[in-house]
Formats: C-alpha cells, sequence, structure tokens
C-alpha cells in the first residue's frame, strides 16, 4: 500500500456514505432483485455526475432529494424496481 | 326539392345561433363604450424560480406584468392569472381562496401572509415573492414543510385523558371553551415559524411559534389531562427554551393570532411547576 489516502472533504464523504448505504439498503431485498436495485442506485448517481465539483447548493440539494429517495426505497414493502 | 327542405330545415337550425351571435356585437360595443375611461393599469410581480429538474441552475426572480383591470384584488388572483394566461409552468399551492386551509403561505413584498388574504399594492412598484423563508424550496413558490409536520405530530396534537372513556361527550364549560379562543384558529400554515429568527438557527430543535401555540391548545384544554407531562416533554434548552419574544410571529400571522403569548404562558406554568 503506498497509495496516500485520499484527502475527502465533508461533502464528498456525505455523498460516499449515502451511496453506501444505498448499497446496504439494496441487501435487505430479495436476492433475486438486488442487481435491479444496483443498476437502480448507480443510474440514479450517474445521472447527475456533471454536476461541477464546487456547486455546493446544488450538491447538498441532490443529497438531500437521494437521502428521501432511500427513506421512500428502503421500505419493506418495496421489493424490486424497474430500471 | 329536397334543397329548399334541407335549407329550411338549417335555416330553422341556424336561427337559435343567430340569435346569440347578433347581439353578442352590440354588447360587445356597449362594453367598450362603458369601460372607455380606465387607463392602463399595469403591475409587475418578481417571481422566485426554481425549478429541481434543472438543480445546477440558479434560483431566478422572473418578472410578469399584469393588467390590473381584469385581475382579481388579491395577490392569490394574480398568481393565478399569471399561470392561466402567461407561464403555466409557475407552480404554487393553493385551496380555498380564502385564508383558511393555509395553502398559500408565501413572502410577498418581505413578510409571510397567505396570498388568497393578501391585496396587491396598487402603486408603480414590482411586488416581489418568494416561497417561505428558510425553508427547502421543492419548487417554485413550494417549501418543503415535511420538518414542520414532524414537529406538530411530536406534540401529540390530540386529547388525552387518563380517566377510562366517558360514557358521553365530553362536556366544557362556556369559560373554559373560551380560553381555546385564539388558539384553535390556527391553520397550521407555516407564516409565523418561518418569521422567526431563532427558529431559522434552530428548527431541528426549537419547535417554533405555531407548533408551541399548539401545544398550549392542548395544556389548556380542560378536557385534556396530560398537562404535567406535555410541558415535561418542554423541559429542555431548545424545544420551548429557544423563544425569545422576538415576536414576529405575531406580527405576521394571516389569522391575526398571538403564539408569542402561548408560548410566555407555557413559560410561566413550567416556572410555577
Amino acid at each position: 500500500m503506498s497509495t496516500a489516502p485520499v484527502r475527502r472533504s465533508g461533502l464528498q464523504r456525505d455523498i460516499l456514505n449515502l451511496y453506501r448505504e444505498c448499497f446496504r439498503a439494496a441487501r435487505l431485498k430479495p436476492e433475486a432483485n438486488r442487481p435491479h436495485f444496483h443498476a437502480f442506485i448507480r443510474m440514479q448517481f450517474r445521472k447527475h455526475s456533471d454536476v461541477k465539483q464546487r456547486d455546493f447548493s446544488t450538491i447538498e440539494y441532490l443529497l438531500r432529494t437521494g437521502k428521501r429517495q432511500l427513506k421512500v426505497f428502503s421500505a419493506p414493502s418495496i421489493e424490486d424496481v424497474t430500471v | 326539392m329536397s334543397f329548399s327542405l334541407a335549407k329550411q330545415s338549417v335555416l330553422g337550425l341556424t336561427r337559435p345561433v343567430l340569435k346569440y351571435s347578433v347581439p353578442s356585437a352590440p354588447v360587445a360595443i356597449a362594453r367598450t363604450f362603458a369601460t372607455e375611461a380606465p387607463a392602463k393599469k399595469t403591475k409587475t410581480f418578481q417571481i422566485y424560480r426554481w425549478n429541481p429538474d434543472q438543480p445546477a441552475e440558479k434560483p431566478k426572480l422572473q418578472s410578469y406584468e399584469i393588467d390590473m383591470n381584469n385581475c382579481g384584488p388579491m395577490v392569490l388572483d394574480a398568481l393565478i392569472k399569471i399561470k392561466n394566461e402567461i407561464d403555466p409552468t409557475l407552480t404554487f399551492r393553493r385551496s380555498c381562496r380564502e385564508g383558511i386551509c393555509g395553502s398559500c403561505a408565501m413572502n410577498i413584498g418581505g413578510s409571510n401572509t397567505l396570498a388568497c388574504i393578501c391585496k396587491i399594492e396598487v402603486d408603480s412598484k414590482p411586488t416581489k415573492i418568494y416561497p417561505l423563508p428558510h425553508t427547502y424550496v421543492v419548487k417554485d413558490l413550494v417549501p418543503d414543510l415535511t420538518e414542520f409536520y414532524a414537529q406538530y405530530k411530536s406534540i401529540e396534537p390530540f386529547l388525552k385523558q387518563k380517566t377510562p372513556l366517558p360514557e358521553r361527550e365530553n362536556l366544557q364549560t362556556i369559560e373554559d371553551r373560551k380560553k381555546l379562543d385564539g388558539l384553535y384558529e390556527c391553520i397550521l400554515c407555516a407564516c409565523c415559524s418561518t418569521s422567526c429568527p431563532s427558529y431559522w438557527w434552530n428548527s431541528d430543535q426549537y419547535l417554533g411559534p405555531a407548533v408551541l401555540m399548539q401545544a398550549y391548545r392542548w395544556m389548556i384544554d380542560s378536557r385534556d389531562q396530560f398537562g404535567p407531562e406535555r410541558r415535561q416533554a418542554l423541559q429542555n434548552p431548545f424545544s420551548l427554551y429557544r423563544c425569545h419574544t422576538i415576536m414576529n410571529c405575531a406580527k405576521t400571522c394571516p389569522k391575526g393570532l398571538n403564539p408569542g403569548l402561548a408560548i410566555a404562558q407555557i413559560k410561566k406554568e413550567m416556572a410555577l411547576e
């Protein structure tokens, strides 16, 4: 391990944490449908990959909507998504 | 032969149409004669616009010009007119148009009020309309009130009793009922809470004037038996005591209520306990 650990801003860490939480939540879904959830999560994040790194207000907004979406989708009644 | 018959029947059919169409022209002329005098009164509205579908685009103020001669007197009338005739993408909440539902709460000309009971000021200056301050914006003039409703839920705004359910109605004396006047009228439009600087900075922990006034409404209800417990739940530095009697709440309340007074009463009762 020669590479130095990457220094990340608080906002970047928040985004990564949200990404991780999404995948953790996907683990609670029926096994057969998990790939759908994984594809869905990646699609949702990739959709906004063109947002500028310094555009904090936009990133914070997307983070808030992402958290709300996670709350909705992690309800046990939701078993599958279609991308 | 058949042609003339058809013509007759057509004439017969078109008679009523003719009847309607003929007088319409004189009426239109008469109207223009009657309303000849008023000069064109235009009013500019500058409205906050932000679209969540383009999150990278910054919020902006968009100007709309309205002819006041054919527009209702309230700001909501102007908003509906803009949405109907100029820009259908303009988004705002509205429902009752008479100040009882609290949907159209927004910041008009610098103060929070209900668009439906706020008169348009007839002058040459533009009126600025923003969503409620210090709320997350869903779109244009629509604020996200999830937090506000969660706080309202946290004070358990319903009748709670320790004694078993009564056989019949829960009766109340006229004097006890009078205590609720000035409290029960609150429509939870969130105008007061979002005008409170203390709530701006501590909206996660401080309950805000609207919710505290409802808390007080249940504390002094003669039929409710959980007063001490309700007060105990507020016994911390933030929930209640972030009120510094700034009194923006009473100033802005579109229903003319005084949440500041209700909060002071809770504080007094808690001090005496």
